[in-house]
């Protein structure tokens, strides 16, 4: 693999390898800065694949539901209107169930603004009716539509899509947002490992002359470079996944604790943690590829 | 130069011209027979480091041809040149040891970068330090080596990997007399093995020491014929140990 240099470059990894390069394990800052760029990193990789879950089930929240409101004063004529209504929809094709809300489910709702009693005066309260449509559905909607206006042309249709919409936006661009910043983030740790490779390869200067007017290839010599750099890589990106997943932990205990369903569905399944673990190796990828590049084009430089 | 012997180095009207000022080197032909011994010299600035740095393919030349081991190495691709500086040792004027490791790691460097096995190095780098008497420093740093001990360590790197040509600039610059006897008589013994040597010195007293060496002269860049006068070329065969 190009990216481990070619043929005779195993010494390097080697005792003998690392002290042609004498500084100790994890000396300069690098290391601490890319912890914590990796503790950023993950963070904002959290908030996206927290947002995307939540996104996902909003989405198919908003498709497949809608509620219906029948308002009439009359409540005899208001009650047959829900009844015809629940049993028109529920025969049609790709509704996956009907249920009228009942007066005292209504009530309860209408308790925190209308106060307790509303069964006893004559406030006329609509009838509800929340029809879930199946996944994929695609003429549910106008089918139950069409049923609706033909027993009560007064009905009022709300999709749960007109209400959530504007979260749902918001939360896409919180998304992008999240995305952008682990792309910002990994182009400044990437860019702090170039610095760092340059700094290092001023600093061994008289090591890589040697090197090379013993015969060494720019694969030796920035193989040398790049096993350093990823020593350090690594181990900030453990650092900061570390740190991080702290922070997450202790943000998601306060969310529990908060108790809003529309909170408490930005969470982050198994799959996230695997994507989320990742990171740092990704980084310590990033951070091979960067010294790597970095050190053999100084070198093209050089005869 | 021995009769028949085939050229290791050919130099053809080579100039070289550090940036934009006046050419270090100018109209420089010679060539140097494999397994010849060679001395380089001419006065301080004559270019004597110059045209070795063209040997030892630290510098291109700004004009002319140079070929090496049958090959044209002034249009050689970049990343061919490290298997012909393997080819090739160095003796560096500052001896270039890496200042961290001993003085065995110094010597067990080409053969590492030439990739032999571990196994395989200890019997060779062993066999070097006491070839160069050094045996007793095997681990000491080069800052604890005095410079005749520090030279001769550059010369066992040079050497261990038993290079087609030995390149060294100066090598007796930094040690008393005795010492650089003992040098040449080093620089011999490897000759003797068929590596070709160019020895570059201002030091006209090192030349009669060895009696079949042949002299390239230097002297404002351009090489000075036997007879003293500026000569463009050196003939192919020099009478051994010919000065200028």
């Amino acid at each position: 693999m190009a990216l481990f240099g070619r043929g005779s470059g195993n010494w390097l990894t080697s005792a003998a390898g690392r002290r042609l390069l004498p500084e100790g394990w994890l000396s300069g800052p690098m290391p601490w800065v890319i912890a914590i760029m990796m503790f950023l990193m993950v963070l904002a990789a959290a908030a996206g694949l927290a947002l995307g879950f939540a996104a996902r089930g909003l989405d198919s929240h908003m498709s497949s539901q809608i509620t219906i409101q029948i308002v009439d004063a009359d409540q005899v004529r208001r009650d047959a209107a829900a009844d015809r209504i629940v049993t028109a929809t529920a025969g049609l094709p790709g509704i996956a169930s009907v249920r009228r809300i009942g007066d005292r489910e209504i009530a309860e709702l209408l308790r925190p603004w209308l106060g307790a009693g509303l069964a006893e005066n004559d406030l006329p309260v609509p009838a509800m009716i929340d029809v879930a449509f199946l996944p994929g559905s695609t003429d549910g909607f106008a089918a139950t539509e069409t049923a609706v206006r033909a027993i009560s042309p007064r009905a009022r249709i709300d999709s749960h899509a007109q209400w959530l919409a504007p979260l749902a936006g918001l939360i896409a661009s919180l998304r992008w947002l999240a995305g952008v910043l682990v792309l910002l983030m990994a182009a400044a740790a990437a860019f702090t490992v170039v610095l760092a490779a340059r700094a290092a390869l001023d600093t061994h200067q008289t090591t890589i002359e040697v090197m090379h007017h013993l015969g060494s290839s720019d694969a030796q010599i920035a193989q040398l470079f790049q096993r350093r750099i990823a020593t350090d890589a690594l181990f900030g990106g453990l650092v900061g996944l570390l740190l991080a997943s702290f922070v997450i932990f202790t943000v998601g205990d306060r969310i529990a604790r908060v108790g809003s369903d529309l909170i408490g569905s930005v969470e982050l399944p198994l799959a996230a943690w695997g994507l989320l673990a990742l990171l740092p190796l990704a980084g310590t990828l990033l951070a091979m590829v960067a010294a790597r590049l970095t050190i053999v084009m100084a070198l093209r430089r050089r005869l | 130069m021995r009769p028949g012997a085939a050229n290791i180095v050919q130099f053809e009207n080579v100039g070289l011209r550090y940036g934009s000022g006046v050419e270090t080197l100018s109209d420089v032909s010679f060539s140097l027979a494999a397994g010849a011994f060679y001395f380089l010299t001419g006065p301080s600035g004559a270019g004597k480091s110059s045209l070795l740095r063209l040997i030892y393919l630290a510098q291109r030349p700004s004009r002319g041809l140079i070929r090496m081991f049958g090959e044209d190495v002034v249009t050689l691709p970049r990343a061919r040149i490290p298997g012909f500086r393997r080819r090739i040792g160095t003796v560096f004027q500052d001896f270039r040891l890496i200042p961290h490791l001993s003085a065995y790691e110094n010597i067990a460097l080409p053969l590492r970068v030439n990739g032999v096995a571990e196994a395989d190095i200890d019997t060779p780098v062993r066999e070097m330090l006491e070839w160069v008497g050094l045996s007793g420093r095997a681990y000491a740093r080069p800052a604890t080596l005095s410079g005749g001990e520090q030279q001769r360590v550059a010369i066992a790197r040079a050497v261990i990997g038993r290079p087609e040509i030995l390149v060294a600039d100066e090598p007796t610059g930094n040690v008393d007399p005795e010492m650089a006897g003992r040098l040449l008589y080093l620089f011999e013994a490897l000759n003797k093995l068929g590596t070709t040597i160019l020895v570059a010195t201002h030091d006209l007293h090192l030349i009669p020491r060895v009696h079949h060496a042949q002299t390239i002269r230097l002297d404002a860049g351009r090489l000075v014929g036997p007879s003293g006068a500026p000569s463009t070329q050196l003939p192919a065969h020099a009478h051994p140990g010919s000065a200028g």
